[in-house]
């Protein structure tokens, strides 16, 4: 087992050699160390080597700068798939925690002795590191992008249902009366006045979800399903500045212009809280 | 079921333990990681945002901190310090990494504490004559731990998740147990470092509420 555990990071001595002597060698394995196993993040390198490589040649992907053009145009396929990914990792898992976390923060509401399990359930799971948790999962998914879905689900669920609750336990008891004074029954109660008004806290909680899960997609390279994250990991092994740097910066863009999104449809969902604050 | 028995071999196993690779090691890293690295975010956040809050200015700032460091990969952040200069002094990256993630939440919290401190209050206090520093650190400071003591609280919790993450970039700590694990395709070894992560986080989280319980009520916030 000594020595086998060294992954990651190389010494000092490998320099940080240009990971690529032509266009061709694209996210290869050059000096990365040599992983054994199940541990098959997918690196892709295009194909197009257009004859024999002589001399390399003097592009910005030669010297393995931070910022390439030419890394973007010649591996436009490759980011644009991870990209899909990313968005189809992140859209899935806190679509699955909004559905879990909605009935869940609704119960919680309705039934004191639901809320304090619920809440200290959610706590301990935020509080195990997202790593250990896509790590746990393993024996029950394997190395599937169901591993990643299914970890990033728990932590949405855990800041929705928080979110969701807080913004029920809002509504003003005179409002519920005034309602229930109309003649709603519980159920209409809930759907036109109580989740209305719940809103604004749930929209918050939903921007906070998938923020972090953008954010936590990364970690998923881990299983071989980062989206960008597998990018960066095989950055990381080869050196590869301007492949890191472009997946990060790609990684964080993805997360503002969602955060932007969600802001805007909270905008138009709620016009109540906008007509407030003029 | 055979999965955690096989987990629970591997944890009881005595020839784990020691060693440089050894879970030992491996938890004393990741416990000096992440006190050196609370304390390290404590003494750069702290001062600034009491100053801050003392002077009610740079309130974007403090608050905006926080969102900005969630929409940051921490996985990210870990990789392009390893591809800069400050990747060739060992842990550097992890360190750097670490107090960055762990400033934002310290900063925010303690910032808000120091500007929900009743302004009636601190009105008094002008009028019986209290220098700034005073009403510094004898009137806003202690109103406001209840909330930076939260910040604290939050910052921990995410330095040990940080540290975890390190391992992906060669980091040490118990993180490293867990990427071992998968590059020997070893599924009860990567379940034992991440039951030992769990169990470590929680253990952290658990001080805190406990601290929390012990304090005086004037340090809890009068919850």
């Amino acid at each position: 087992m000594p020595g086998s555990a060294r992954s990651g990071r190389k010494t000092p001595g490998a320099g940080a050699p240009p990971p690529l002597t032509g266009t061709a060698a694209g996210a290869g394995e050059t000096g990365a160390p040599t992983r054994t196993g199940h541990h098959n993040a997918p690196i892709r390198s295009p194909d197009r080597c257009n004859g024999p490589v002589t001399a390399p040649p003097d592009d910005c992907l030669a010297r393995n700068e931070w910022i390439c053009g030419a890394y973007l145009s010649t591996r436009r396929q490759v980011l644009f798939d991870a990209v899909v990914q990313h968005l189809q990792l992140t859209f899935l898992s806190v679509l699955i925690g909004l559905i879990i976390a909605l009935p869940l923060a609704v119960l919680a509401r309705r039934w004191r002795w639901v809320a304090g399990p619920v809440l200290a359930g959610t706590t301990i799971l935020y509080t195990i590191p997202s790593l250990a948790m896509f790590s746990l999962l393993l024996p029950l998914y394997g190395l599937s992008a169901g591993l990643v879905v299914a970890g990033l689900v728990l932590y949405s669920l855990t800041l929705l249902v928080r979110n969701l609750l807080a913004g029920l336990r809002a509504v003003p008891e005179e409002t519920r009366q005034a309602a229930r004074g109309l003649g709603h029954g519980p159920v209409r109660l809930l759907l036109t006045v109580e989740l209305p008004l719940a809103l604004p806290a749930a929209m918050a909680g939903l921007r906070i979800a998938t923020v972090s899960a953008v954010s936590l997609v990364t970690v998923g390279a881990i299983v071989g399903f980062g989206g960008l994250g597998n990018l960066i990991y095989s950055g990381m092994n080869t050196y590869f500045k301007a492949q890191v740097l472009t997946a990060s910066v790609l990684c964080v863009l993805i997360a503002v212009a969602a955060d932007l999104l969600l802001l805007g449809v909270q905008r138009l969902i709620t016009p109540w809280a906008r007509a407030d604050r003029a | 079921m055979s999965t955690l028995a096989a987990s629970w071999d591997w944890l009881t196993d005595p020839a784990h333990w020691p060693g440089e690779d050894g879970i030992r090691h491996r938890l004393l890293q990741h416990l000096v990681l992440t006190v050196v690295c609370l304390l390290l975010s404590c003494l750069i956040a702290l001062p600034v945002a009491l100053v801050l809050g003392h002077l009610g200015k740079g309130g974007a700032l403090a608050v905006n901190i926080s969102n900005v460091g969630r929409a940051v990969p921490t996985f990210a952040v870990l990789v392009l310090l390893l591809l800069t200069p400050v990747g060739r002094w060992g842990e550097g990256p992890t360190v750097v990494a670490l107090v960055l993630f762990a400033v934002p939440p310290l900063l925010t919290n303690a910032y808000v504490g120091m500007r929900e401190v009743d302004r009636g209050v601190v009105q008094a206090a002008r009028g019986m004559g209290m220098t700034g520093r005073q009403l510094l650190f004898r009137v806003e400071l202690p109103l406001s731990l209840p909330l930076l003591l939260n910040g604290v609280r939050i910052a921990a919790v995410q330095l040990v998740a940080t540290a975890t993450i390190a391992a992906l970039a060669g980091g040490g700590g118990l993180g490293r147990i867990i990427t071992a694990g998968f590059n020997l395709a070893s599924t009860p070894m990567v379940v034992a470092g991440a039951l030992l992560v769990a169990v470590f986080a929680l253990l952290v989280e658990a001080a805190f509420e406990v601290a929390e319980r012990l304090a005086p009520k004037w340090a809890r916030g009068g919850r």
